[in-house]
C-alpha cells in the first residue's frame, strides 16, 4: 500500500516535472540531513523538525530526512559544519540572522557568504516586556523610569539580536540600561518573573506562557503595525492589543528576526532551486499555518534577490550598532 | 486535598490500555538508548519526537517521559558494568558500582542501583504531587546570585567532603573549569581557548570527556595492572535480585537523606548531576563504613542513584510550571510541548489539567513499569560480566570511539576522547580524583555565567552574595564546607600522638 502511493506520488511528480523542466533538473538521491544551528527544543530546532514533519507527512520528497542539532558556540558549530560541507546538496542548514551577524562580532570560522541562501521562512517579532506588577503602563513610562540608569535588561546571548535591540532602545530612548545575557529567552523570562530583571525583549513564543500566567506583560511591539489579532492570550487581551512601540514614543519602527534556510556553498543553481521550491510547497500546507500560529510568528517567504537585499540591509544596520558599541572584530 | 483528587483523575487518564502499552514501549526504547553509549536520553527523546506530532499531547508526553525513565535506568547499567557513565548524573554511580560488579557481584550492584533509583523517583513524584504550587514559587526566588551560590555549594561540598586530598580536589576542579571555558562565552559572546581549532567553538562535550576519562582511563589501568585475561565468574541468581532489593530498607537513612538532597537540587537549579555527586560525598562522610567507599559499598551505590532519580523527577516540575528545563532531556520535551500547542508556564496547571495530572499519574505508573522491566533484565546484563577481559577490552574501545563520534559526527571528538583517556589514566596513577574534574566540566561554565551575571547586576560588588537570607545561607554553607578540611587539621595538630583514624569521624560530626 505504502509502496503504491509512493509510486503514484512519484508518477505525479514526474508529470509535474514535465511541465516545469527547470526545477526537475535535480532530485535528491540519498537521505537528507537537516542541521539545526541550535540545541534541541529551541525555536530553530522546532522549525527544522516542523519542516521535516510536513515534508514526511505530505511525501514532498521520497528520501528520508534526519534532523541533527549542532548548536554549539551559539550556532557557529552548525554554520562551520555547513561551510565544511561545500558542494554537498544533502545538508540543509536552519538558522537565524545569526548567520550574518555572528561573524561581525566574534571570531568564528565562517561567514554567511560561505553558504548558499535558500529562504527566510518566518519572522519572529520582538516585544518589550516588564514584570506584571511593575508600575509602567506604556513604553513612555518605562523610558522615564529607566532614565535613573538603574534598569536591568535581560536577553539571550551576548552581542546577538537581543543586545542589539537593547542598544537601539538606549540610543533612541536616551537611557542607559545594564544588559545581562542569559543562555536562552526562556531563562530570561523566568528571571523577569522572579524580579531579578526589570525588562527583556523576548519573542512572543518565549514569553507566551508567562504572559498567560500573569507574571509579565508586553508594553509594546517593535513592528510598523500591530500584530494580527488571533485568539486571546489572557482573559482580556491578545497579541493584536499590544500597541506598537512607535505609538508609545519609542521610535524603533521595525525589528524582527528571520528564520533562515541555507545550503552549503558551491552547490549548483538547480540544487538550490529544488530546495526553494520544496520550502514553498511546505509553506502552502495547513500544518505550516498551524505551526506559525502556535509559535506566534509572522509568515513570510523571502528568497533570491529579495532575501539578499534583506540581508544587506540588516547587515548595514548591525554594522552601525556594532561599530558604535565597539564590537566589530577584524 | 485538591491535589489528591486531581491525581486520581490523572490515574484514570494514565491507566488505560493504550497508555500502558506506550509506557512499556517507551521504557524499553529508553533502556536501549541508555545502555548504548553516545545515544543517551536527550538524543533518544529527540529521535522519537517527530513520531509524536500526530498524537494527543498526553499520550505523547507519556511516551517521551517513559523513555526518559528507561534511559535513566539504562544509563546506570553501563556505569556499573563497564565504568562508562552514559549520562553526567550516573558518573557517581561508577565509584562503587563498578568495583562491586568487578568483584563478582554485578547482580547485587544492578539490583541495588535500580531499587534505590526507583525509591528516589517515587519521592520526587510525591513531592511534585503535593507541593507543585509551592515549589514553583520557590524556584522563582533563584536569580543569578542564587544560582551561583548553589553551584558554589556543590563544588565546596567536594573539597570539604570528597575523599581525596583537598588540594588535589581543587586542582582537578580548576582543570575542569578551564575545559568548560572552551568555546563561545555567553556573557561576552567571544570565542575562548579554541587554540586555532575552528571546531572547538562548540566546546568540549561531556560525553567525550567522560568516555575517555572513565572508559579508556580504566582500561589503561586494567591493562597495566592485570594483564592476564580475567572473567568474573558471577553466579546469576534470580533470588539475588530480590535479596538485594529486600536489603535496601537497612539503608533507610541513606535513602531518605539522598532523596532529600535529590529533590532539593532538582527544584533549585543544581540538577541531577550535582545532586548525585553531593549525595555521594555526604554519604561517604557520614557513613560508618565511609573509609570503604570506592571499593564496592552498597551505600556508595544507593546514595548517588537515589539522589539522581529524585532530582531528575523533580526537575520536571520547573519545566512544567515555569518553562525552565532542568536537564537536556527536559529541554527536548519542552520543545515538544510547544509543537503540541501547549505553553509551559504557570497557566499549564490551570488550563491543561488533564495533561499535567495525566503526566504526573503516569510518572507513578511509568516508574513502576520501568523498575519491573529493568529488574527482569538484570540477569541478562549481569551475564555480560562473564565475558573475558580480552574480549571485553576491545569492545569497550569500540563503544567509546563510536560513542564519541556519534555525539556530533566529528573525528576531532574521537581524538579528544582518547586524549581524555590518557588524562584519566594519569589521574588514577597520581591519585587525583576524577569526580571534581567531571563536575567542573559539566557545571563549570554555568557557574561562571551565573557569577558574571551577578557581577553585572551588582555593578561589581560582592555584596550581592549576601543580599538576602537565601543566598547568604547558601554561600556561608559553601564557605564552611571549603574550610572544613582546614578545621579538621587543627585538632590533629594539637593531639598529634592520638590515633587520628579512630578520632576523626567523631570530630567531623561535631563540626558539621
Amino acid at each position: 500500500m505504502g509502496r503504491t502511493s509512493t509510486f503514484l506520488l512519484s508518477a505525479a511528480a514526474a508529470v509535474l516535472a514535465g511541465t516545469m523542466p527547470a526545477l526537475a533538473a535535480w532530485q535528491p538521491q540519498k537521505p537528507i540531513e537537516f542541521v539545526a544551528t541550535a540545541g534541541p527544543g529551541g525555536g530553530t530546532d522546532n522549525l527544522a523538525r516542523a519542516v521535516q514533519n510536513i515534508i514526511t507527512k505530505h511525501k514532498l520528497i521520497e528520501q528520508p530526512i534526519v534532523v541533527v542539532n549542532k548548536g554549539g558556540g551559539s550556532g557557529a558549530e552548525g554554520y562551520v559544519y555547513g561551510k565544511a560541507s561545500a558542494g554537498d546538496p544533502y545538508k540543509v542548514i536552519f538558522g537565524t540572522s545569526n548567520a550574518w551577524q555572528q561573524p561581525l562580532v566574534s571570531k568564528v570560522a565562517f561567514n554567511y557568504t560561505d553558504l548558499t541562501p535558500i529562504a527566510a521562512m518566518a519572522q519572529d517579532e520582538f516585544l518589550l516586556w516588564v514584570k506584571q506588577d511593575s508600575p509602567y503602563k506604556t513604553a513612555g513610562d518605562y523610558l522615564k523610569a529607566a532614565a535613573s540608569g538603574e534598569f536591568k535588561m535581560g536577553g539571550a546571548q551576548s552581542k546577538d539580536t537581543d543586545e542589539v535591540l537593547t542598544r537601539m532602545i538606549e540610543k533612541v530612548g536616551k537611557v542607559k540600561l545594564t544588559y545581562i545575557p542569559f543562555k536562552s529567552g526562556a531563562e530570561t523570562a523566568v528571571q523577569l518573573a522572579g524580579g531579578h530583571l526589570d525588562s527583556h525583549v523576548n519573542n512572543p513564543s518565549e514569553s507566551l506562557g508567562q504572559w498567560r500566567g500573569g507574571t509579565q506583560r508586553p508594553l509594546c511591539v517593535f513592528s510598523p503595525k500591530r500584530l494580527p489579532q488571533g485568539p486571546k492570550v489572557t482573559a482580556t487581551e491578545g497579541w493584536g492589543d499590544v500597541p506598537t512601540c512607535v505609538e508609545q514614543g519609542l521610535d524603533i519602527k521595525q525589528y524582527e528576526q528571520p528564520r533562515t534556510v541555507w545550503l552549503p556553498g558551491k552547490v549548483t543553481p538547480e540544487q538550490a532551486a529544488f530546495y526553494v521550491d520544496l520550502m514553498k510547497k511546505v509553506q502552502a500546507t495547513p500544518e505550516w499555518k498551524d505551526y506559525i500560529e502556535k509559535t506566534s510568528q509572522v509568515d513570510t517567504f523571502l528568497t533570491g534577490a529579495e532575501l539578499e537585499k534583506f540581508i544587506k540591509q540588516d547587515l548595514e544596520h548591525i554594522k552601525q550598532v556594532a561599530g558604535e558599541q565597539g564590537w566589530l572584530v577584524k | 486535598m485538591d491535589n489528591l483528587q486531581e491525581l486520581l483523575h490523572g490515574f484514570t487518564i494514565a491507566v488505560t490500555v493504550p497508555h500502558l502499552v506506550l509506557m512499556v514501549v517507551g521504557v524499553l526504547l529508553g533502556i536501549l538508548v541508555g545502555v548504548l553509549p553516545g545515544l543517551g536520553a536527550p538524543n533518544g527523546v529527540s529521535l522519537l519526537l517527530p513520531l509524536t506530532f500526530g498524537m494527543q499531547p498526553v499520550s505523547a508526553i507519556i511516551l517521551l517521559s517513559s523513555m526518559y525513565w528507561g534511559a535513566l535506568f539504562g544509563g546506570s547499567v553501563t556505569s556499573i558494568l563497564f565504568n562508562i557513565p552514559g549520562e553526567p548524573s550516573s558518573v557517581a554511580t561508577t565509584f562503587d558500582g563498578y568495583p562491586m560488579a568487578r568483584d563478582g557481584r554485578p547482580t547485587t550492584a544492578l539490583a541495588t542501583a535500580f531499587g534505590s533509583a526507583a525509591f528516589g523517583a517515587l519521592v520526587g513524584v510525591i513531592l511534585i504531587t503535593f507541593l507543585a504550587s509551592w515549589v514553583a514559587q520557590a524556584a522563582l526566588a533563584f536569580g543569578p546570585a542564587e544560582y551561583f551560590a548553589v553551584y558554589f555549594l556543590a563544588f565546596a561540598s567536594f573539597v570539604g567532603m570528597g575523599g581525596a586530598a583537598p588540594i588535589k580536589t581543587v586542582v582537578a576542579l580548576a582543570l575542569g573549569f578551564a575545559i568548560a571555558a572552551i568555546g563561545i562565552d555567553t556573557v561576552s559572546g567571544s570565542v575562548r581557548l579554541t587554540m586555532g581549532v575552528d571546531e572547538l567553538v562548540k566546546g568540549v562535550s561531556f560525553v567525550v570527556a567522560v568516555m575517555g576519562l572513565f572508559g579508556i582511563g580504566e582500561l589503561l589501568v586494567a591493562v597495566e595492572e592485570e594483564f592476564h585475561a580475567r572473567a568474573v565468574s558471577s553466579k546469576i541468581d534470580w533470588r539475588e535480585v530480590f535479596r538485594a532489593v529486600g536489603r535496601l530498607p537497612r539503608h533507610g537513612v541513606a535513602l531518605l537523606r539522598s532523596a532529600a538532597i535529590g529533590c532539593w537540587m532538582g527544584i533549585t537549579p543544581g540538577g541531577p548531576t550535582a545532586a548525585s555527586f553531593m549525595s555521594y560525598g555526604i554519604a561517604r562522610r557520614f557513613s560508618r563504613r565511609g573509609r570503604h567507599f570506592g571499593t564496592g559499598e552498597v551505600e556508595g551505590i544507593v546514595s548517588p542513584e537515589t539522589a539522581d532519580h529524585a532530582a531528575g523527577t523533580s526537575a520536571l516540575l520547573p519545566m512544567l510550571s515555569l518553562g525552565i528545563p532542568g536537564s537536556a532531556t527536559a529541554a527536548v520535551m519542552m520543545g515538544g510541548l510547544m509543537i503540541w500547542g501547549l505553553n509551559p508556564g504557570p497557566m499549564l496547571f490551570v488550563d491543561q489539567k488533564d495533561f499535567v495530572w495525566g503526566l504526573i499519574a503516569s510518572m507513578y505508573v511509568g516508574n513502576i513499569v520501568a523498575v519491573a522491566l529493568v529488574l527482569l533484565t538484570v540477569p541478562v546484563f549481569a551475564a555480560l560480566m562473564r565475558i573475558p577481559f580480552v574480549v571485553i577490552a576491545p569492545l569497550i574501545v569500540i563503544i567509546c570511539v563510536v560513542g564519541a563520534y556519534s555525539v556530533s559526527n566529528s573525528y576531532l571528538d574521537v581524538v579528544m576522547m582518547l586524549g581524555f583517556g590518557v588524562v584519566g589514566y594519569l589521574f588514577k596513577k597520581l591519585f587525583y580524583p576524577l569526580a571534581p574534574l567531571v563536575l567542573a566540566i559539566v557545571i563549570g561554565d554555568k557557574a561562571e555565567d551565573a557569577f558574571r551575571q551577578s557581577m553585572l547586576i551588582s555593578k561589581g560588588s560582592l555584596g550581592i552574595f549576601f543580599a538576602n537570607k537565601l543566598v547568604t545561607c547558601l554561600i556561608v554553607g559553601g564557605i564552611a564546607l571549603l574550610l572544613l578540611p582546614l578545621l579538621l587539621q587543627l585538632p590533629r595538630l594539637w593531639r598529634k600522638p592520638a590515633s587520628p583514624a579512630t578520632d576523626a569521624p567523631v570530630q567531623e560530626r561535631a563540626i558539621i
